[in-house]
């Protein structure tokens, strides 16, 4: 980790100095443990305050759609992946942005760490994969293995797959991961039992669209849930409002999620919603065969029309 | 507790096309029960939520005046989802009206002063209000002369010309109506507001001036008062903004740390230049 | 009334002696989250930080039904709104934090104000008991001692409960509190060595709050020199305008009111929402005065730390729980804001 926040200081330094960009969005350090936010250094100065660690779980692309300037963005694999789809959907211009490649072992999740943690953390140190964890009388250690996000333990592209270039080698790609288990089991029951599934999995979402601010994806200038004439649906926290919002939003990111978790890194909630967006990945992956973010030429499956494509789901 | 959320019970009681686009109606509404009316007393320059249920709520300003008894009148532009049901609904049918709400125009201190009124487009409805309140016999000696400039794109979306036609046959009160550009059958004054306003270049010695229209009215105008010599504390300018209570507790039509539905809608010209322009 | 002990073996008794008069609701864990829910024994937490979410949903639900309605035309009373049941049950809650309560009374001064009162929000107030908890461990993320609160601050509640280790100190701070206490079991009198502990443990508690943040300048300074500060420029950057903030947050308290209809019946219902949608200010005309995220982030601190002291005494729109930094998705941190705004 301690590499990869010396390159991408000196990566973004260069980049500044030499007046190739106008910002470098990367992550600083929180301002309590276990956080980090996002940075956006303008100066040489600011750019000593980057850094990479176990915690940069929200996704930079977030801040790139509509901009005019030219930026480099500090991008793990999946962050990466939804610069491209920014690319291919016209939300920025290849050459407006630089992207800093960061081949990634995966993030940390929160919740895992106070769950198993419950005392309050005043100071965290990384290390050789492990983590130290310092409070009011006490220190404790984690394997960063033990506390990995989901998304991560599955993760299909742990190196960019489209950079301007790459701070550090290449990490090997995780091998013989089946990313939807849990899912075959979820599609095994009756429509009824998953219905019920995710109701419960949404009881406590409070409507505050973390989730959809923090996704890359989730760019549109009037979200459907800010349309008044006609209002398509309601606001309060019926559970019928709930399950339409969430479902409508999964349908929108179909085909184009990287499944980077930053709707579940926002989620103030804890609400696994990735489990929405996974099932479409799956779909889109077995009908369609496509991936998302893999290359500029590329060109999402429900933006395009094959002659083959498969509809028997059509009805 | 009384609760200042629910409206009153009122009926529509006669719609006017007040526009030659249609997208201007004014509705005269009748409380089904008398003891609301009762209770409604309105000054000059405060609004009321027009409730359909079923819709929503919008903050509309009373284009009656309290020396007109038995309706209110509101004056009502089709422009969103409540706006355009509202213009769907028939004579006779039910609503609500919640108010009134806001501060008025400062008529008690005004007393005594000249007062000018200049309005631009559908801006008018509460200055109608204002101008059928001042010229009642009761009222009218409490104030100086009384000018009125109002404009308009074109002579079919002029309001209240039933008003201000009568207005202008009187000599207690100096009208002057204007359109924008020329006009076939239109031979009344041509100008925008600002321009008229100058032509008109009313004295500001002790006197006041009310403004109300949209915004690039207002930004033409305030330039045009300065020169004529009008303090910021003289001109007094009625605010709009996105409103839901409209009691000053939804925290959302606040400007800086005034609420445009409770501290306002009325603030001087002195009072906004202290504020952020979040309106 | 003097001061008195609860033993907690003597929890359930409490707790049983109160319940046939007034609801119980105490700190339960439910999914790894603490929050308020109805208890009718001594089985419930005192040894937590706070709640996940702010309590202020005890007396401003998310959502909440106002009126109802039928649109039904052959009604001769439709479109008519009608109130729909505004009679909470008597309550006490046991176990609120001093910040929490610091936060309904300054919200006591916004949903009412010298012309209008909020029937909703007071008639809960009114029917519920506080019984709050003195916090002798404050939050790393706490700077209530900078905004007019502490750990062991009483404005707000009816009655103080110290954790003394075995037992709990009950202090009486109002009529309604009182009335709470006369009427439970298993209390006795307080002798003053308990008073000196519970003094001694909020001293301490007062000590371990090191981090401050100052807001004497932003009293001093006026509104547009604050709205006008560069430092706005960049607070927003980061900020992905979503409503976690405001909807954890004790003292925001900003709402929508919408109707919904089904079939032949509707309701008016208020819903909480924030000042971080572009859609809070938007004019039906499509005018935005707040068209971007530096004027939504910048009203939220304004709103919270100037527009608020000015127009309500003084009392500042924060409390200093420190939720809103736990949970911010991008970690915007408000004491640093406010020691931008105040520098």
């Amino acid at each position: 980790m301690e590499t990869r926040t010396e390159k991408i200081r000196e990566t973004a330094k260069r980049l500044l100095s030499e007046g190739k960009v106008d910002v470098v969005i990367g992550y600083r350090a929180g301002t309590i443990p276990l956080r980090t936010a996002p940075y956006f250094a303008r100066t040489v100065e600011e750019a000593e305050n980057l850094i990479w660690n176990s915690h940069c779980r929200i996704n930079l692309a977030n801040f790139l759609p509509r901009r005019k300037d030219r930026v480099a963005v500090t991008a793990k694999g999946c962050d990466a992946r939804n610069i491209v789809n920014h690319i291919i959907e016209n939300q920025i211009t290849r050459d407006q942005v630089y992207i800093i490649g960061v081949p990634c072992e995966g993030m940390v999740e929160l919740d895992l760490i106070l769950e198993k943690e419950g005392r309050p953390i005043q100071e965290i140190i990384e290390s050789n994969g492990k983590l130290t964890l310092k409070g009011r009388d006490f220190s404790t250690s984690l394997e960063r293995a033990e506390v990995l996000r989901q998304n991560c333990l599955t993760c299909a592209h742990r190196n960019p797959t489209v950079y301007d270039e790459l701070v550090v080698d290449q990490v090997p790609e995780l091998e013989g991961v089946d990313r939807y288990v849990d899912l075959k089991e979820l599609l095994a029951q009756s429509d009824a039992e998953r219905y019920a599934y995710f109701q419960n999995l949404v009881k406590d979402c409070i409507r505050c669209y973390a989730c959809r601010d923090a996704c890359p994806l989730c760019y549109c200038h009037v979200c459907f849930v800010d349309e008044t004439m006609p209002q398509w649906l309601g606001k309060s926290i019926d559970p019928a409002d709930v399950m339409t919002y969430h479902l409508l939003r999964a349908f929108h990111c179909a085909g184009r999620c990287t499944d980077c978790g930053a709707c579940e890194a926002a989620c103030p909630m804890g609400i696994k919603v990735r489990q929405f967006t996974r099932l479409l990945e799956k779909d889109v992956k077995e009908l369609y065969g496509y991936e998302t973010g893999l290359s500029l030429e590329a060109r999402p499956p429900l933006t395009v029309y094959r002659p083959d494509d498969p509809q028997e789901f059509i009805k | 507790m009384q609760n200042p959320y629910k409206p009153y019970p009122v009926r529509i009681d006669k719609i006017i096309v007040e526009t030659e686009d249609k997208n201007l109606r004014t509705f005269r509404l009748v409380f089904l029960d008398p003891e609301d009316e009762k209770a409604f007393n309105y000054k000059p320059g405060q609004f009321a939520e027009l409730s359909v249920a079923g819709c929503g709520e919008i903050p509309i300003g009373i284009a009656s005046s309290p020396t007109e008894k038995g309706y209110l009148l509101f004056t009502v532009n089709k422009v969103g989802s409540v706006t355009s049901v509202l213009h769907n609904m028939k004579e006779g049918d039910v609503m609500g009206v919640r108010g009134p709400l806001g501060n008025a125009y400062p008529l008690k201190e005004l007393e005594g002063r000249n007062v000018v009124i200049i309005a631009g487009g559908f801006a008018v409805t509460t200055l109608r209000s204002t101008i059928t309140w001042m010229l009642d016999p009761a009222h009218r000696d409490k104030y100086g002369r009384i000018i009125f400039i109002y404009g308009a794109r074109t002579p079919g979306m002029l309001l209240y010309e039933a008003e201000w036609s009568a207005w202008q046959k009187r000599d207690d009160i100096d009208t002057y109506i204007t359109v924008d550009r020329e006009f076939p059958g239109w031979s009344g004054m041509v100008g925008f507001v600002p321009a008229v306003t100058e032509q008109v270049g009313p004295n500001p010695e002790n006197s006041s001036a009310l403004i109300c229209g949209p915004p690039v009215m207002i930004k033409f105008t305030q330039p045009v008062l300065e020169k004529l010599g009008f303090s910021d504390e003289q001109i007094i300018m009625s605010l709009e903004n996105r409103m839901k209570c409209g009691i000053g507790i939804c925290g959302r039509c606040n400007v800086g740390p005034e609420y445009v539905c409770k501290d306002g809608p009325v603030f001087t010209l002195a009072q906004l230049n202290q504020l952020p322009k979040e309106y | 009334m003097a001061e008195m002990i609860l033993k907690k073996s003597d929890l359930a008794e409490f707790v049983k002696s109160l319940l046939s008069d007034y609801q119980v609701l105490a700190p339960v864990k439910e999914d790894q989250k603490v929050n308020f829910a109805p208890v009718e024994d001594g089985e419930f937490l005192l040894d937590f930080q706070n709640t996940f979410l702010s309590p202020k949903h005890l007396f401003f639900p998310q959502s909440e039904k106002m009126f109802e309605f039928s649109t039904d035309k052959a009604d001769e009373e439709a479109f008519i709104l009608k109130e729909a049941g505004n009679n909470p049950q008597p309550r006490v809650v046991f176990g609120i934090r001093p910040c929490d309560a610091k936060a309904f009374q300054v919200l006591d001064k916004i949903f009412g104000n010298d012309q209008y009162a909020d029937p909703y929000w007071f008639s809960k107030r009114e029917a519920t008991v506080l019984i709050g908890l003195g916090c002798n461990h404050p939050c790393p993320t706490c700077f209530c001692t900078s905004v007019n609160c502490g750990p062991f601050h009483e404005e707000g509640l009816d009655v103080l409960a110290v954790d003394l280790g075995d037992s709990l100190l009950l202090r009486p701070l109002t009529e309604k509190g009182r009335k709470v206490l006369e009427q439970a079991k298993g209390l006795t009198s307080a002798d003053n060595q308990a008073g000196e502990k519970a003094a001694a443990l909020k001293a301490e508690a007062e000590k371990a709050i090191t981090r401050k943040v100052f807001t004497d300048e932003i009293a001093q300074r006026s509104v547009m020199e604050l709205f006008e500060a560069a430092h706005w420029d960049r607070v927003h950057e980061s900020c992905l305008n979503c409503g976690t903030c405001t909807y954890v947050c004790p003292t925001c308290h900003c709402f929508d009111i919408q109707d919904e209809v089904a079939g032949a019946v509707g309701d008016r219902v208020r819903n909480w929402d924030t000042c971080m949608s572009w859609l809070f200010t938007m004019h039906g005309s499509g005018h935005n005065p707040r068209p971007g995220k530096k004027e939504r982030v910048r009203q939220r601190f304004m709103h919270k730390f100037k527009y608020i002291p000015l127009k309500r005494d003084g009392e500042i729109g924060c409390v200093g729980c420190g939720r809103c930094i736990n949970l911010c998705p991008v970690n915007i941190d408000v004491r640093d804001v406010v020691r931008n705004m105040n520098a």
